[in-house]
């Protein structure tokens, strides 16, 4: 089954972020397809490459990070949410010539369009967070 | 019937109701859209507001032209309404009262369901 993951949960501020990771996890394990994983409200936080958790705690946006780049994930970031919220790439940062930039190389930044498509090529599209 | 439903259940100040309106039109430049506004979304709905001097941006004003986006069936749950002592003419957009049964049915009838 072809999958499509929607996190709206920022990490460690709500479940949703990692239960999301879990359950994409999980239905890779079970040899489904993830078509996309699309990062959208406080969710887009999970991709950010400067956090520093406690070393007892989980690396909750290495976790995506890595599970995107061994699945080979599509890991996509609304970008209307990320840019309000200071999360840039390096293009964008270059753009609004800010002094740094934010979002890990393994995901990348796109549009609302992309949740749409995600919506209708998944068989099923599952949401976390509110 | 539309393809993709979408279901505001936030209230107008939440950034989920904000980015939960982008989505939708965004969505109704690919699919055929309705939206249901449940819980404290129907808030979204009521005339006159202006989130400027709390800071915020009045996106709402952008439901009238949800029709012209080809966004025709804008629902709410009548006994929600009632509750809120709310009519329809103090609502900023047409939209059509459903029964719970109704709402259950609009679920029920939809693949594709995105929630803010």
């Amino acid at each position: 089954m072809k999958f499509a993951i929607v996190v709206y949960g920022a990490p460690y501020s709500h479940q949703a972020s990692r239960s999301g990771y879990l359950f994409t996890r999980a239905v890779l394990d079970m040899g489904h397809e993830v078509h996309r994983v699309f990062f959208y409200h406080d969710g887009v936080y999970n991709a950010s490459k400067l956090a520093a958790p406690p070393q007892d705690e989980a690396d909750i946006q290495a976790d995506w990070a890595t599970l995107g780049s061994t699945h080979d994930l599509d890991l996509v970031v609304c970008i209307a949410s990320a840019l309000r919220r200071g999360m840039l790439d390096p293009t964008e940062a270059a753009r609004y010539d800010k002094s740094a930039d934010s979002i890990a190389d393994e995901f990348s930044i796109s549009g609302l369009g992309q949740l749409i498509d995600a919506t209708l090529e998944a068989d099923k599209v599952v949401t976390f967070g509110v | 019937m539309s393809q993709i439903l979408f279901v505001m259940s936030r209230s107008p100040g939440s950034i989920n109701a904000q980015e939960g309106f982008d989505a939708l039109l965004m969505g109704s430049a690919f699919a055929t859209c309705s939206v249901v506004f449940l819980g404290t979304g129907l808030f979204q709905l009521v005339d006159g507001q202006d989130a400027e001097p709390l800071g915020g941006k009045n996106f709402s004003h952008g439901f009238g032209a949800l029709n012209d986006y080809g966004v025709s069936e804008i629902y709410c749950n009548k006994r929600e309404l009632d509750r809120a002592d709310l009519a329809i003419q103090d609502l900023s957009v047409p939209v059509r009262l459903l029964d719970d049964d109704e709402i259950n049915a609009l679920f029920n009838d939809h693949q594709m369901i995105l929630s803010f």
